[in-house]
C-alpha cells in the first residue's frame, strides 16, 4: 500500500507520468477501442439481441390446479420444468401463481410442436390433464409506445446534457468528447450483452440507462481536473496536452479507486446471479452494469481525454503554448538528461524532490523502476526563457504569472515558506 | 474560497435530527418493510374484457398504453399492462387489490362539455315533469316553455344566432308529438337501460334530419330551443332508480339525454369541448373552499370555445354540463367569462375520488369500453424465492468488500467512508419505506440491486473529496487547511457530476413510461441522498475529525500520514523528537 501511495504522490507531482494523450499512444487507444466496438457491432449483427417476453409478447399457459397445489414451490417446480425442456424461447419462463387455483406460465411465442412440449412438461410436473391447460397469446408490456417515449426522453436527455456540460465547462469540445465516450460505452455494453446471449429484460434496460449516467458522471469528474489544470495555460510552462495528461494522471488514483468501489458490489451480484442462480433478472442487470461501468471508467481516460486534446489541438492558445514549449525544448540544456550528482546542494523548488534514495540525492530518469508507466524526463535546470526571437529574457525566480499592468509577464515572488529552505 | 464551517459538529447533529424525523415518520406509518414489486411478492391481476368481442388490435394497444400511463401515473408503482388475445387487457399491480384501482384502470374517461337545455327529475315516470328540483344550482332556467328573458337573448353570443330561436322554439307538448311523428327517429326503448337514441342510425338523411343537423350544430341556439326529436327522447327517458350510471351512447356530434348520480335527467347539446382538448388535469382544494375539485386546463382551441360559451352564458341562468362517460358530473353556470381555458369540476368529491378522476383524465380517454366486471385475482411472485435473498446477500457482501478496500486504502478516513455509506444506506432505506407508505413505491429485484449499486457509486464522492485533500496536503498545506480547500474543489466536481445524474433522472422520469420511470425515480433518489450525505455528513465529519491530533498530526493509521501520502514529511507538522 505504501508503494501505491508513493506512486499516488508521484503521479500528482508529475514525476511519474503515464502518457495517455500523445498522438502515438492515442492511436493505440483508438485502435483497441475501435476493435472492441467493432466486435460489439459484429456481435449485434451476428447474434441479435434476444428480446424478452416483455418486448415481443408471447404465449400464456393457464394451468388449473387443485387449490392445495397452488403455492410458490409448485410455481418454482413448473419454472424449472419448462426451462428444462431445452427450447430456447422457453428458457426463461415467467411463472406465477394466479388466484386460488391456477398457475400462469408465460413464454415467448412457440411453434406448435414446442408449445406441446411445454404443455407436456407442465403436465408432468403438476400432474394435470390436457384440458386443464389453456393457451392464449399475450402482447408486449413494453410495446412500441413505451420504447418511443423512452427514446424521446433519451434524445432530450442527450441534448440537455450536452448543453449542461457546455455550460459548466464553457467548451463545446468537452461535450463532444463526452458524448463520443458515452456512445463507446453503450455500444460496447450492448454488444457484449448480445454476445453473452442473455435475454433482454427490463432489468437490462435499467442497467444500460444507469451506464448512461455513470459514463457521463465519470467523464465530468476527469474533465473537471483537465479544466482546472489548463485554466492558466498562458501563465504556465506546459502545453495543453501535458496539462491534460497531468490531469488524467492526478485523477488516476481516484479513477482506480472508484472503479473498484463501484465494480465490487456489481461483480458480487453478477457472480451470484450468473453462476449460482443461473437465471433471473439479477444477472441481466449486473452484466450490463459491470461491462458498462468498466467501459465508462476506461473511456473517460483513454477515449474522452485524448479526443479532447485532439479536438483542442488547433486552437490558438493551445498552439501558442505548443510553440513556446517547442522553443524551450530547442534551447534546453542538451545535457539535461545526464544524471547530475547534486551532493548537498539545496533543492530548488522546481527540480523536484523525487529522490528515491536521499543518500545519493540523484535526479534519476526513473524514480520508480516500473516498466509500464512511461516516465517523463526530469526537467532540465532552469535556463533563460527563449522565445525564438533572439531576445533572451532574464531568468525568472519563480513561476511567471499574467500581469495586466506591464503588458507582459511578470515574475512573482513566492513567500518564504514556499521557496524552500 | 468557502467560508469555514464554524460548527461542523452542529451540522452533523442537525443532519441526524433530520434522519430521526424521516424515521419518525416511518414509525408513524408503522411498516418497517418496503412494498415489494410484482417479481418478488406478486400482486393483483385485473383482466379487462373489451365489450363486443374482438376489437381492432391497434386500439386495444392504445388502450393498454393509456391504462399503463394511468396505473404508472405516479411513476413508482411498477405495474405491468399487457394485451391478450385481441380482446383482453391484463393489468398487474403490486400489492393487494384496492377498490379504487379498478375504477382507475377501467374507466373510459371520455370527458365532454355540453350545454344544458333541460333538467328534470329523471326518476319520475316519463314525460310527467319538466320541472326540476330546486336544489340544483341554477336549475330554474331550464324549462324551455319559459319565454326567453331579454337578458338571455342579448347576451347569448353573436346576435344573429338568436333570430331563429324564437321561431323554432316548440312547446313541450308539441315537441313530444312531433318526435313520435318523425319516422326517422330511431325507436327508443323505455326503461333505465334505454340508450339515448342516436339519430345517425337512420341511413338516409331526410330533409327533417338536415334541419335538425343544422339546429344541433349550433349548440348555443339549440340550448334555448332544442329540436323536437331530442325533446321527445328527453321526455321519455328515465334514470336508473339507484343512482347508478345510465347506459347511454355518448356520441359527441348529437345531443345527449342522460342523468347525474342524483337521479336528475338532462337534455344536453352536442359536445362543445372534447376531452381530447385537455392539456392537463389535477386534483386539489381550491382557495377558500373545503371540498376537493378537479382542475382542468384546455388547449388553445378548447379555451377559445370555452371563452365563447362563457361569454354567451354569463349573466344568464343557463348552465353547461361536464359529462364523463355519459354521466353528468356537474352542471355549473358561469359567473364570469373564462378566457384562460381553466375549468374546474366540483361537487361531492372526496380526496381519493378527485385524485382518481384527475389521473384518469390526465392520460386521455380509452378508445374502447370494457365490460363492467373485470376478473380480479391475486398472483404470486414471478421470481423464485431464492433470488431475493441471494441478491441481497451478494449486494451486502459487495458493499462489505467496498468498505474493506476503503479501510485498507484510506485507513482512518476509511472509517468516514464506512460511516457515510452506512448513513447513506440507512437514509435510502428510510426514504424507500416512507415512499412506499405514501406514494406506493415498490421495490423490484433490479430495483434493490440498483440501489445497492447506487450506494457503491455514492462512495465516489468521498473518494474525490479525499483525493483532493491529499493533493492539497501534497501541495504543502496542513490537514485542516487542506480539508477546506479540497472541499471547495471536490464540491464543485461532485455538483457538476451529480447534476448530470440528476438530469438523467428528471428527464427520464418526465418522458419515460412504466418501469423506466421507476428506475429514474430510484436514480434521482440515490443521487439526492448522495449529495445530502456528502454535504451534511461527510464534510462536517472530516472537518470535525480535523480537530483531533490523530488526523491533523498524521498518525500512521489516519490515512493522512506522510508515508501514506507519499511525502517525506507532513507539511505543517513539526516532527519533534519522534522523527
Amino acid at each position: 500500500m505504501s508503494k501505491l501511495s508513493r506512486l499516488g504522490n508521484d503521479l500528482y507531482n508529475g514525476h511519474v507520468s503515464v502518457d495517455f494523450v500523445s498522438p502515438r499512444r492515442r492511436k493505440i487507444w483508438y485502435a483497441s477501442s475501435g476493435l472492441i466496438v467493432l466486435m460489439a457491432v459484429l456481435g449485434l449483427w451476428l447474434k441479435p439481441l434476444d428480446l424478452g417476453i416483455e418486448f415481443v409478447g408471447g404465449s400464456e399457459y393457464q394451468v388449473t390446479l387443485k387449490s392445495d397445489q397452488v403455492n410458490q414451490s409448485t410455481a418454482d417446480e413448473v419454472r424449472a420444468a419448462v426451462a428444462g425442456t431445452g427450447i430456447a424461447d422457453a428458457s426463461a419462463p415467467v411463472v406465477t401463481t394466479s388466484g386460488k387455483n391456477g398457475i400462469l406460465v408465460q413464454t415467448k411465442t412457440l411453434s406448435t410442436a414446442d408449445s406441446q412440449t411445454v404443455a407436456d412438461a407442465i403436465r408432468t410436473s403438476t400432474g394435470t390433464q390436457q384440458q386443464d391447460i389453456s393457451v392464449q397469446d399475450i402482447g408486449a408490456s413494453w410495446g412500441k409506445s413505451v420504447a418511443t417515449r423512452s427514446l424521446q426522453g433519451l434524445v432530450v436527455f442527450l441534448v440537455l446534457v450536452v448543453l449542461l456540460i457546455w455550460g459548466y465547462f464553457r467548451q463545446w469540445k468537452m461535450s463532444a468528447a463526452a458524448l463520443v465516450a458515452l456512445a463507446h460505452d453503450v455500444l460496447i455494453t450492448v454488444g457484449i450483452y448480445a454476445w453473452s446471449g442473455f435475454e433482454v429484460t427490463p432489468a437490462t434496460v435499467t442497467g444500460v440507462l444507469t451506464i448512461l449516467g455513470f459514463s457521463l458522471y465519470d467523464t465530468v469528474v476527469v474533465f473537471d481536473k483537465v479544466r482546472e489544470n489548463t485554466k492558466s495555460l498562458r501563465a504556465g510552462r506546459t502545453t495543453y496536452a501535458q496539462a491534460a495528461n497531468l490531469a488524467v494522471n492526478q485523477t488516476l488514483v481516484r479513477s482506480i479507486n472508484t472503479s473498484f468501489v463501484a465494480l465490487l458490489p456489481v461483480g458480487a451480484i453478477l457472480y451470484v446471479g450468473a453462476v449460482q442462480l443461473g437465471s433471473g433478472a439479477l444477472k441481466d442487470l449486473a452484466l450490463a452494469l459491470f461491462v458498462g461501468m468498466a467501459a465508462g471508467a476506461y473511456s473517460s481516460i483513454f477515449i474522452a481525454t485524448p479526443l479532447l486534446v485532439q479536438l483542442k489541438a488547433n486552437e490558438k492558445d493551445v498552439m501558442a503554448a505548443e510553440k513556446r514549449a517547442a522553443a524551450r525544448r530547442r534551447s534546453a540544456d542538451p545535457y539535461a538528461d545526464v544524471p547530475v550528482v547534486k551532493g548537498d546542494v539545496t533543492d530548488d523548488p522546481g527540480a523536484g524532490s523525487a529522490a528515491v534514495e536521499p543518500a545519493y540525492g540523484v535526479d534519476v530518469d526513473e524514480p520508480e523502476p516500473e516498466p509500464e508507466p512511461e516516465v517523463a524526463p526530469t526537467r532540465a535546470p532552469r535556463r533563460p526563457e527563449a522565445t525564438g526571437s533572439g531576445r533572451v529574457a532574464p531568468a525568472a525566480r519563480g513561476p511567471v504569472g499574467e500581469s495586466r499592468s506591464a503588458g507582459r509577464a511578470q515574475p512573482t515572488r513566492q513567500p518564504r515558506s514556499k521557496r524552500g529552505k | 474560497m468557502a467560508k469555514k464551517s464554524p460548527h461542523p459538529g452542529r451540522t452533523i447533529v442537525v443532519f441526524f435530527i433530520g434522519m430521526a424525523v424521516v424515521f419518525g415518520l416511518v414509525a408513524l406509518g408503522g411498516t418497517w418493510k418496503p412494498g415489494l414489486g410484482l417479481d418478488l411478492e406478486g400482486g393483483t391481476r385485473i383482466r379487462l374484457t373489451a365489450t363486443g368481442g374482438n376489437v381492432d388490435p391497434a386500439s386495444l394497444q392504445t388502450a393498454a398504453d393509456i391504462i399503463d400511463a394511468r396505473v404508472n401515473g405516479s411513476g413508482i408503482t411498477e405495474a405491468e399492462v399487457t394485451t391478450q388475445s385481441n380482446q383482453y387487457i391484463v393489468v398487474e399491480v403490486p400489492g393487494a387489490s384496492q377498490k379504487n384501482l379498478i375504477d382507475i384502470v377501467s374507466r373510459q374517461a371520455q370527458l365532454r362539455f355540453r350545454l344544458v337545455a333541460q333538467v328534470a327529475d329523471g326518476t319520475a315516470p316519463a314525460g310527467t315533469s319538466t320541472g326540476s328540483p330546486s336544489s340544483a344550482p341554477g336549475s330554474g332556467v331550464l324549462a324551455p316553455s319559459a319565454t326567453p328573458t331579454p337578458s338571455t337573448s342579448s347576451s347569448a353570443g353573436p346576435g344573429a344566432r338568436d333570430t331563429p330561436t324564437a321561431k323554432n322554439r316548440p312547446l313541450p307538448g308539441f315537441a313530444q308529438r312531433a318526435g313520435t311523428a318523425t319516422p326517422s327517429a330511431s325507436p327508443t326503448p323505455s326503461g333505465s337501460a334505454s340508450p339515448a337514441a342516436s339519430p345517425s342510425s337512420s341511413p338516409s338523411a331526410s330533409p327533417a334530419d338536415q334541419t335538425r343537423k343544422q339546429q344541433i350544430d349550433d349548440p348555443l341556439t339549440w340550448q334555448n330551443s332544442p329540436d323536437a326529436q331530442s325533446l321527445a327522447e328527453f321526455a321519455k327517458f328515465t334514470c336508473p332508480a339507484d343512482g347508478s350510471a345510465a347506459q347511454v351512447k355518448d356520441n359527441p356530434d348529437f345531443p345527449l339525454v342522460t342523468c347525474d348520480d342524483q337521479g336528475q335527467k338532462f337534455l344536453l347539446s352536442k359536445a362543445i369541448i372534447e376531452g381530447t382538448q385537455l392539456t392537463g388535469a389535477s386534483a386539489g382544494i381550491p382557495q377558500n373552499q373545503v371540498a376537493w375539485a378537479v382542475n382542468l386546463s384546455l388547449n388553445g382551441e378548447g379555451a377559445k370555445q370555452l371563452a365563447t360559451v362563457s361569454r354567451a352564458l354569463v349573466g344568464t341562468d343557463q348552465e353547461f354540463a361536464i359529462v364523463l362517460d355519459g354521466q353528468v358530473l356537474s352542471h355549473p353556470g358561469f359567473t364570469g367569462v373564462i378566457t384562460d381555458g381553466n375549468a374546474q369540476i366540483t361537487g361531492g368529491f372526496g380526496q381519493q375520488a378527485a385524485q382518481d378522476l384527475a389521473t384518469s383524465l390526465k392520460y386521455g380517454s380509452l378508445p374502447i369500453a370494457f365490460e363492467k366486471d373485470p376478473t380480479i385475482e391475486e398472483i404470486g411472485a414471478s421470481l423464485a424465492g431464492n433470488q431475493l435473498s441471494a441478491g441481497i446477500t451478494a449486494g451486502v457482501v459487495g458493499l462489505l468488500l467496498v468498505m474493506l478496500y476503503c479501510l485498507l486504502y484510506y485507513r482512518g478516513l476509511g472509517l468516514v467512508v464506512i460511516a457515510s455509506l452506512v448513513v447513506a444506506g440507512t437514509l435510502t432505506y428510510g426514504m424507500v419505506l416512507l415512499l412506499s407508505e405514501s406514494a406506493g413505491f415498490t421495490l423490484t429485484l433490479p430495483g434493490i440491486a440498483g440501489l445497492i449499486v447506487a450506494v457503491g457509486i455514492t462512495a465516489d464522492s468521498f473518494i474525490v473529496f479525499f483525493e483532493r485533500i491529499r493533493d492539497e496536503m501534497r501541495d504543502g498545506k496542513s490537514m485542516r487547511v487542506a480539508v477546506e480547500n479540497g472541499w471547495v474543489r471536490a464540491r464543485n466536481t461532485c455538483l457538476a457530476a451529480d447534476a448530470v445524474s440528476l438530469l438523467a433522472a428528471v428527464v427520464l422520469f418526465i418522458f419515460a413510461a412504466g418501469v423506466v420511470k421507476g428506475f429514474a425515480f430510484a436514480l434521482g433518489l440515490s443521487t439526492v441522498i448522495d449529495l445530502v450525505v456528502f454535504f451534511w455528513f461527510t464534510k462536517p465529519m472530516v472537518s470535525w475529525l480535523g480537530h483531533f491530533d490523530f488526523f491533523n498530526k498524521g498518525h500512521r493509521l489516519s490515512g493522512l500520514d506522510a508515508e501514506n501520502l507519499g511525502l517525506d514529511r507532513l507539511p505543517g507538522v513539526r516532527m519533534g523528537g519522534k522523527a
